[in-house]
């Protein structure tokens, strides 16, 4: 056993496939030596609530670029959902409504994606880019352009309640990256969208309607977006119709971080839920040890590059 | 021998391309039947007549001494024509497993909570392949892993394992090394004694004498000759390929 347990840490193949893993075991070891902070359960609590949003996101994200794709739509997909949302509450709709709305608005941005990029032969990369542009106006119109509060005492206890010590909004977040998880490693459909992203002459050959699975997938990544939009509502307290760049950024980042490959066919769902948080650790470490926010941005794009040498280590 | 696949007098034209001129062709079960030309001659046309990808203009395409007319290749499929494609349609970043069950998933469960029966899965891919293959590779592993050979026999296993009549192959060996070759013949061999009727298309003509039963020749869209391969040496099969005299 102990042979095996060797074997295994002197493959280079264990050290890029388990890239985000370590990282994250690294960051965590160091900010524990530096902080006494750090390693506290209030602090990792806080840490995971920050980290909720991007999981979701990162997860979205995930589902596109396995199918060789990418959602550059999610900056403004998220935002518009958003506002979706708070104008459906502020409105009257009442909240179940307002969820509703939120969700299938972001699940129609990720609807069309899939139909321009399947239907119409449009590169994901082109698709996603013009829809960013489409619904960031179409966000900016709808609200005026101007972000708005939102009150509501179930958003406040989304954002703030907890079962025991485990927060109700990192909860929504680990159970969607579980789900996803499974999708890919025990459903038929994860599988099929798999050889899509894998292999689409294999998967068609194989009788796999690689179109279908392409929309399917901009579809749960469009729904996934309506889902994060509530959360941030929630926990922000208002709508704001402005792109969200770095959370597109930041998923991105997870993502690849995380060990999928960006031309498809390999999920990862738990690296990069470890890839969204060696992100979010880095920023907690830093706030902690009160290094100015200015250095963030430099150490997270060092550490996309380095886990992005590491990987080439991959099997 | 019972015939599993009869054409006869097959036409195919590509606008002013005659591709077939009436081509004949027969698959008795549990043969391994030949099927040579040189480069131009119609054979890949045949085959996609034969599994849908075109329709011919004309003459008869019998399956199981029944006239089929496949407007796809799920269509072939379905009734238990396989193709082994040159490009392996194998995923390499999917399990032998995976590849073996893709689009054809064992499942449990209810409803929308129908999940994936992976072990059973992993067992029958198992009992299925290592009773054909020469060279077992696991079956957890990913494709990616595997060598030239071990994918092609993957492959094959694959067309032969879903109760098929059928298994159409080009080239099934021209990417593989001597050893390798060996693997597969020998596969094919195992899938003769399973009654299957097998179609090959070689360029390697001692492959031909080696493991088919009988062979067939192609010309400028027509097959020109057919023996049984016991009955004919090379000299004369190159001889009927580059023209001369049959």
């Amino acid at each position: 056993m102990t042979n095996r347990f060797g074997a295994v840490l002197k493959d280079p193949g264990f050290w890029g496939d388990n890239a985000a893993l370590i990282g994250l075991v690294v960051i965590g070891a160091v900010f524990s030596v530096l902080t006494p902070f750090f390693l506290t359960w209030p602090n990792i609590s806080d840490l995971l609530v920050s980290a909720s949003i991007l999981l979701v996101l990162a997860t979205a994200q995930q589902f596109s670029i396995v199918t060789g794709g990418i959602d550059l739509s999610i900056a403004a997909n998220l935002p518009w959902a958003a506002v979706v949302f708070g104008l459906a509450y502020n409105g009257g709709l009442g909240m179940p409504l307002a969820i509703i709305a939120a969700i299938l608005s972001g699940t129609l941005v990720g609807l069309i994606n899939g139909l321009i990029i399947a239907k119409l032969k449009v590169n994901d990369f082109i698709a996603t880019l013009g829809m960013l542009g489409v619904m960031n106006g179409v966000a900016l119109i709808v609200s005026g352009g101007q972000s708005f509060a939102v009150n509501s005492h179930f958003l406040q206890s989304l954002a703030l309640g907890s079962i025991g010590p485990i927060r109700y909004f990192y909860l929504i977040a680990i159970l969607i990256a579980v789900e996803a998880h499974l999708v890919f490693t025990h459903t038929a459909f994860g599988t099929h969208v798999l050889a899509t992203g894998g292999n689409r002459d294999a998967a068609r050959n194989m009788g796999i309607p690689t179109d279908r699975m392409k929309i399917a997938v901009y579809v749960i990544d469009g729904a996934l977006v309506g889902l994060a939009a509530i959360l941030l509502v929630a926990r922000t307290g208002g709508s704001d119709p402005s792109l969200q760049t770095s959370q597109l950024l930041t998923s991105i980042a997870s993502v690849v971080l995380g060990g999928s490959s960006l031309f498809g066919g390999r999920a990862a769902v738990l690296g990069t839920v470890a890839g969204a948080l060696v992100l979010t650790t880095l920023l907690n470490g830093f706030t902690l040890l009160q290094v100015s926010e200015y250095y963030q941005p430099i150490a997270v794009g060092i550490v996309v590059i380095a886990a992005a040498v590491l990987s080439r280590l991959q099997k | 021998m019972t015939a599993i696949l009869e054409i006869h007098d097959l036409r195919k034209s590509f606008g002013a391309v005659e591709a077939l001129r009436g081509a004949e062709l027969t698959c008795p079960a549990g043969e391994v039947t030949a099927l040579v030309g040189d480069n131009g001659a119609g054979k890949s046309t045949l085959i996609r007549c034969i599994t849908g990808v075109h329709p011919p203009d004309s003459g008869t395409i019998a399956f199981k001494a029944a006239p089929i007319h496949f407007t796809s290749p799920t269509e072939a499929r379905a009734v238990g024509i396989e193709t082994v494609y040159q490009d392996l349609a194998l995923v390499e970043d999917l399990t032998v497993w995976q590849n073996m069950y893709l689009n054809r998933e064992l499942k449990r469960g209810l409803g929308p909570f129908r999940w994936l029966d992976r072990r059973r899965m992993i067992e029958e891919t198992q009992a299925k392949l290592s009773r054909l293959l020469v060279n077992m590779p696991p079956v957890r592993a990913k494709v990616r892993r595997l060598s030239g050979g071990q994918r092609q026999s993957i492959s094959i296993g694959r067309a032969a394992s879903w109760g098929s009549a059928l298994v159409i192959m080009d080239e099934p060996t021209a990417a593989l090394g001597l050893r390798e070759r060996g693997a597969v013949e020998t596969l094919i061999g195992n899938l003769r004694g399973e009654g299957i009727a097998q179609l090959v298309i070689s360029h390697d003509l001692e492959q031909v004498m080696r493991i088919s039963d009988s062979v067939w020749v192609m010309r400028a869209g027509r097959t020109i000759a057919h023996w049984r391969t016991q009955e004919v040496d090379r000299t004369r099969i190159v001889a009927a390929i580059a023209g001369g005299e049959v």
